[in-house]
């Protein structure tokens, strides 16, 4: 018995997995289906005729992506706020987190545990006990009395105080990852480094940013997905500004005002879908490990 | 002509866009690494002092300002007016848990709390044990996971097409649910308006990301069971099921109830999925939707504090218990 495993295998369970997965998958094939359609079809019977009864076009793609409606810019606009929110919001948190992973991990002072486990803590305040305050802040700044502490800086209605929110929700999460990561190099690596004269900054950029590529990685994908699906901050904190609205306020106005449009609901739908999708697939491998140490050890 | 002159604005504002992004991440660079440079240059005795104002202080700053203070500002928000002006006592609270509206809320949210992780963990469990079983599970383990990638809002869109129904009786249905219960012979209903199915119609879309997560997890732990002990089992002769039930459940049962507390966690939350496929109406709402209403619509900062903070003592015994299970398994390490 030298494979227990493979010696499990069996073909019935093979079958009932096979099952669900087209079970799981039907949905979005629908979805992708009928985004080729043309309208009048889509209305008029179901997407899976079109296996017996072939009819593609694209004209739902070149229609959702640069036809504006009025005041409404057309939907490669809002992909393009999407970027412009997503990348930064990663960038942005990962640097942070990583300088504080490495200080809690190898820095040494009173009371880096609490400090360790306080942050892991605020990882599960619902972002709704943030909103309000958050929101005042940002458009008011911070008053005592009427003595202005942090002016308003006149942000609301730009990218920033949508920056600003992802990066603050998505640091408790970063710094537990990367902290974990960074806190299980070798000691005799970082200490001899140490012997020989590098500070902290030195031994940081030298040894431990290089090293904790594979860490980043992991949480570079989360952070990335989690801000490119996220509607609650971009509705939030966007002001309902088309200028600044990213793809998925746009398709959740979209289902609620032209709900029949199915048309253009399903394109946008799979332009919206498909980045995620083809980073998540790319790097897949990561993105497990990440899952893994954020939870299972976690 | 207005044609042409409305591209080319749309060209200028990519532009610009697309300028102010990488002057952003430049700007962000730059001062990174300023600071380093700079840092290095400075005594030792200062960078004693400096390496914590460089390493550590940005971080505490930002949960600082983003989380710790904005949660103490809501629960304080929450016994004020709608304005925060004047202390009303307990009223908003009073409101949450008398208004029937809000009980309604606060119900459906139970529902999810409930069915959503146990759902979830089950198929989740389900798939991990059959594809432990299979030879090559790739591909299932792909498909399975890849709702994880889809945002809510499109996952929510999906299923609304799902569950479309055709109001005039002549056309013929486009949404597959519809299609599949009018072939079994029964009459579709348009499922969104029908409390409390609609409920459970979108905690589907829920399982439906959440099970390949599930999966993910317990799978991961399936695989770390020793071989010896499943040889052993064997040996002595427990069938399937047994194995299962006997072997394979006890011992990744710290797994699993991790599994079902990240997942509920997240059915309290859940906020996209309502807001994209009925926003709320017909009975379908939960607390995170309402408290978005209450606080950005009917601009109540008072209501919606108090139920954001209703949420957040939700949340409480489930963080409570992964910090704990995280300090046991840190002291079993060391």
């Amino acid at each position: 018995m030298k494979n227990v495993r493979t010696h499990l295998s069996s073909p019935w369970a093979s079958f009932a997995a096979i099952i669900l997965a087209l079970f799981w998958t039907i949905p979005t094939l629908g979805l992708f289906v009928t985004s080729f359609r043309p309208s009048k079809g889509i209305n008029t019977s179901g997407w899976w005729t079109v296996f017996t009864n072939p009819e593609f076009t694209l004209t739902n793609y070149s229609r959702v992506l640069f036809e504006g409606r009025g005041a409404t810019p057309p939907l490669s606009q809002y992909f393009l706020n999407t970027f412009a929110i997503v990348i930064p919001s990663t960038i942005i948190p990962i640097t942070i987190a990583i300088f504080a992973a490495y200080a809690i991990a190898w820095f040494d002072f009173k009371g880096r545990n609490i400090l360790f486990f306080t942050i892991f803590a605020l990882q599960v305040i619902p972002l709704q006990m943030s909103l309000i305050p958050l929101l005042q802040l940002f458009s008011g700044g911070l008053h005592i009395g009427t003595i202005p502490i942090i002016p308003s800086f006149g942000i609301t209605g730009t990218f920033i105080p949508i920056w600003l929110a992802h990066t603050m929700f998505g640091l408790p999460l970063a710094i537990f990852l990367l902290h974990n990561f960074i806190a299980q190099l070798p000691r005799e690596l970082i200490e001899a480094a140490r012997v020989d004269g590098a500070d902290h900054f030195k031994v940081f950029r030298q040894i431990v940013l290089p090293l904790s590529i594979p860490a980043i990685a992991s949480f570079a994908i989360f952070q990335f997905l989690w801000t490119w699906n996220d509607l609650l901050v971009a509705l939030t904190f966007g002001g309902g500004k088309r200028e600044i609205a990213p793809l998925m306020v746009r398709l959740a106005e979209m289902t609620g005002t032209r709900g029949g449009d199915w048309e253009l609901l399903t394109a946008g739908a799979f332009v919206s879908i498909i980045v995620p999708v083809a980073v998540f697939f790319a790097l897949q491998r990561y993105f497990v490990r990440g899952l893994l140490a954020g939870s299972v050890k976690g | 002509m207005i044609e042409i002159a409305a591209r080319q604005s749309q060209l200028e504002q990519a532009v610009s866009k697309l300028t102010g992004l990488g002057l952003t991440i430049a700007i962000f660079a730059l001062l990174v690494f300023l600071a380093f440079s700079l840092a290095e240059r400075t005594s030792e005795k200062i960078q004693r002092y400096l390496k914590y104002l460089i390493f550590l202080i940005p971080a505490i700053a930002f949960l600082f300002i983003g989380l710790v203070a904005p949660a103490f500002r809501t629960i304080y928000l929450s016994f004020r007016d709608a304005r925060g002006d004047s202390f009303i006592g307990w009223e908003n609270y009073y409101w949450a848990f008398t208004q029937p509206e809000i009980l309604d809320v606060l119900k459906n949210t139970g529902i999810w709390m409930l069915v959503a992780p146990i759902a979830s963990t089950g198929f989740g469990l389900t798939i991990a044990v059959l594809t432990d079983r299979m030879r090559r599970p790739g591909l299932v383990k792909s498909l399975i996971f890849m709702p994880m990638a889809i945002s809510f809002v499109g996952a929510g869109i999906i299923w609304k097409f799902v569950y479309q129904f055709q109001p005039n009786e002549k056309s013929p249905e486009i949404g597959l649910l519809s299609q599949i219960t009018e072939w079994l012979g029964f009459v579709p209903s348009n499922w969104l308006l029908e409390t409390p199915l609609n409920t459970l119609l979108l905690i589907v879309v829920f399982v439906w990301i959440q099970t390949g997560f599930a999966m993910v997890v317990l799978s991961a732990a399936i695989k770390a069971i020793p071989d010896e002990i499943l040889e052993a089992s064997m040996l002595d002769g427990a069938s399937g099921w047994k194995r299962f039930s006997r072997v394979t459940v006890p011992m990744i049962r710290g797994t699993v109830i991790v599994v079902l507390s990240t997942i509920t966690i997240g059915a309290l939350k859940v906020f996209d999925i309502i807001r994209t496929m009925t926003g709320g109406n017909f009975k379908t709402s939960v607390i995170a939707n309402e408290m978005y209403n209450q606080s950005f619509r009917a601009l109540n900062y008072g209501t919606g504090s108090a139920l954001a903070v209703i949420l957040f003592f939700g949340v409480l015994p489930l963080v409570i218990y992964n910090v704990w299970h995280l300090k046991r398994e840190q002291s079993e390490r060391l």
